[in-house]
């Protein structure tokens, strides 16, 4: 992919800056929106086989779908009294996956940490198809997706209303505004970098679909007034929001009285998994789009450095919350609860709790280490492995709490089935054919906010020359 | 003299109207000295067009504050009531139901769909009203005829005073823009 790409710059590996050196408004400009640009003929074979691997999995997925909707759930390994398997599982990985996005795009702007920028858009894109991944699951888990409107609150001929004091009422409002506020902020923020497009293509097709989708944006400095306070406004309501949407989804087991699920602990503890698994996986997929697209002045080893202290920090939050269910099922004093521990550290599932403890408290201790956070294929190791560890955690508290709870008599054993795999691994098309979609079609670096890093930047180093020079 | 008042009649309405007086600046410290120059010279109609948002511009051309957080603040309020006093009315009044003697009005189990509902209506206020007080979709905008106005949305620092502004006058207001260091001027019509 990289041979057929119009700009090949130099690779130039900055450890300490968050901009390659030299870099000035319209080659920032150039070297993200020539990415899309780039006629649709010569779109580089790189593209059009991961097109087409992804399209491969969506197939999967469609068939797995199809065969669900015409069979029925009986097709998957879940059971009473194991009535979540793999569909809620994976609901929980996706969506926590979906919040590193909304946390570098939101939380990140409020504090004012300069390097999201020329990561947010790429995992705000992230976010919104992890939560199409996600919200799939709880729709197609009812077995009878057609009447999945029944959810919502609508005045029915039945005469009857939802249960509002449900959890997995209150998951159906989050998830749905988790979805259409993240649609909504990330839209706001393509607006300028849509102009840009519509201002650089040379032909009337992208000219007209940029046009129409940049609503006519001209850079006025009272639009940019409203601008700037809309996106703030945003990413304030965004902040409390993605907290809310993983304690509610936490709040779906801590509410129930089973053993390992019924505990105060769970929002927070959920919603650092969300954060740790989510920026594995934008680390994952940031190194592979910034190789094949040369956007090494732009992602430098300094963002990846400050992911990895990121990931790291929630991890051990994480970890501090494994210690803390190993202790409160002692010290609860309740058989049930101890007998949960014994069952996951020897029980016959214990592989399972182990391998989360290997990929998610001991293999990313190495990002102590600056050598290993600086270092991308150790780097990717890692993340890959955060990924696979927090499927294990949802693994872990969903089915071993569900297969042994109160009576040994009404035990039971889940066995996912090849339609529990093809569901889960079919996901992966409907995410990567919409990821590779938006890099094709959509600025995945936001430039308007790059050009505003090179103009800080500009003026730090030469706080004390003339400021012109910035431009090109 | 009747004659040649309506060919000049004429003439305005086949040819497009100048609609300003556009210059480019070079970088963000020049246009925001322009701007205030340009306002102290008894301009009033003045709009700057960035690349990038420039902090300071805004007071420089005498925009005021948006109203748009007030705007947010009816949004969310609308969210939170709205659905607290649904849920409300559905649990007491249309749909009451006795689970074992358990209170109607259970308001700690609202919470979470209120504040859903508070962050969805402000969120969509805060997008929609946006939208709205800047005037968009508006793909068409005389500022775009200007020449090199394309380098607005890339790395360009423009600057224009409308032909309607009271004062205007094509020569003073582009001896006035070059005076203040713009890199080209250009009248541009509608």
């Amino acid at each position: 992919m990289q041979t057929s790409q119009p700009l090949k710059p130099p690779v130039v590996e900055s450890y300490d800056e968050l901009l390659g050196p030299g870099e000035t408004y319209s080659s920032v400009t150039a070297r993200i929106s020539d990415i899309v640009l780039y006629p649709l003929l010569k779109t580089p074979w790189g593209w059009i086989g991961g097109f087409i691997a992804a399209g491969l999995l969506l197939m999967l997925y469609l068939y797995s779908l199809a065969t669900l909707f015409t069979v029925g759930i009986g097709i998957w390994g879940i059971n009473i009294p194991i009535a979540w398997g793999f569909d809620i599982i994976n609901f929980v990985w996706w969506i926590g996956i979906g919040h590193a996005g909304t946390l570098i795009s939101a939380v990140l702007l409020l504090f004012r940490q300069d390097w999201r920028t020329s990561i947010n858009r790429a995992a705000e894109a992230m976010t919104i198809f992890a939560v199409a991944c996600a919200g799939i699951y709880p729709l197609i888990h009812t077995g009878r997706p057609w009447l999945d409107y029944w959810f919502l609150p609508y005045p029915s001929t039945m005469g009857m209303w939802p249960q509002f004091r449900s959890p997995l009422e209150w998951d159906v409002f989050a998830i749905s505004t988790y979805a259409t506020v993240s649609v909504l902020f990330w839209f706001i923020g393509l607006i300028p970098d849509l102009a840009t497009l519509r201002d650089r293509s040379q032909h009337p097709i992208p000219k007209i679909f940029y046009g129409l989708l940049s609503l006519g944006w001209r850079g006025a400095a009272k639009h940019w007034q409203r601008y700037e306070k809309a996106s703030l406004i945003l990413a304030g309501l965004s902040t409390p929001l993605v907290l809310s949407v993983h304690s509610i989804i936490s709040f779906d087991f801590a509410v129930a009285q089973l053993p390992g699920w019924h505990v105060t602990v769970f929002p927070p503890y959920f919603v650092a998994g969300a954060v740790y698994c989510g920026f594995a996986m934008v680390i994952v997929l940031m190194i592979p789009i910034r190789h094949w697209f040369g956007l090494h002045s732009l992602i430098t080893l300094r963002h990846f450095d400050v992911m990895s202290k990121v990931m790291l920090a929630s991890g051990l939050i994480v970890t501090y919350g494994y210690f803390g269910e190993i202790f409160y099922s002692w010290y609860s004093g309740s058989i049930y609860e101890y007998f949960l521990i014994v069952n996951r550290i020897a029980g016959p599932w214990a592989w399972s709790y182990w391998a989360l403890i290997l990929f998610n408290v001991l293999i990313p201790q190495v990002l102590w280490f600056k050598r290993y956070r600086t270092n991308l294929p150790v780097l990717f190791f890692v993340s890959l492995c955060i990924n696979v560890g927090m499927w294990f955690e949802r693994w872990v508290i969903i089915v071993l709490s569900l297969t042994r709870d109160f009576l040994p008599t009404s035990w039971g054993v889940y066995t996912p089935t090849f339609y529990d795999w093809a569901t889960y691994i079919g996901s992966f098309g409907l995410f990567f054919i919409l990821f590779f979609l938006f890099i094709r079609l959509l600025p995945m670096v936001a430039i308007f906010e790059v050009r505003d890093l090179v103009h800080k930047t500009a003026h730090k180093a030469h706080d004390n020359e003339d400021h012109g020079h910035a431009g090109a | 003299m009747f004659k040649r008042k309506s060919n000049a009649a004429e003439a305005a309405s086949t040819a497009p109207a100048t609609y300003g007086m556009m210059a480019e600046f070079n970088g963000t410290d020049e246009i925001i000295a322009a701007a205030e120059s340009v306002r102290a010279a008894g301009y009033t109609l003045v709009e700057a067009y960035t690349h990038i948002p420039v902090h300071g511009l805004d007071d420089a051309l005498g925009h005021k504050p948006t109203r748009l957080p007030w705007l947010v603040l009816a949004g969310g309020i609308t969210g939170a009531t709205g659905l607290f006093g649904f849920m409300t009315w559905v649990n007491l009044v249309d749909y009451p139901m006795n689970i074992g003697g358990r209170p109607l009005f259970s308001w700690p189990a609202f919470v979470p769909i209120t504040f859903e509902g508070m962050v969805l209506f402000s969120a969509l206020a805060a997008v929609f009203g946006l939208i709205l007080v800047c005037g968009f979709p508006m793909p068409y905008h005389p500022v775009f005829n200007a020449p090199g106005f394309e380098r607005a949305s890339v790395n360009g620092f423009f600057l224009c005073i409308e032909a309607k502004d009271p004062q205007y006058n094509a020569a003073n207001a582009s001896s006035l823009l070059t005076k203040l260091g713009a890199t080209a001027v250009h009248e541009f019509s509608e």
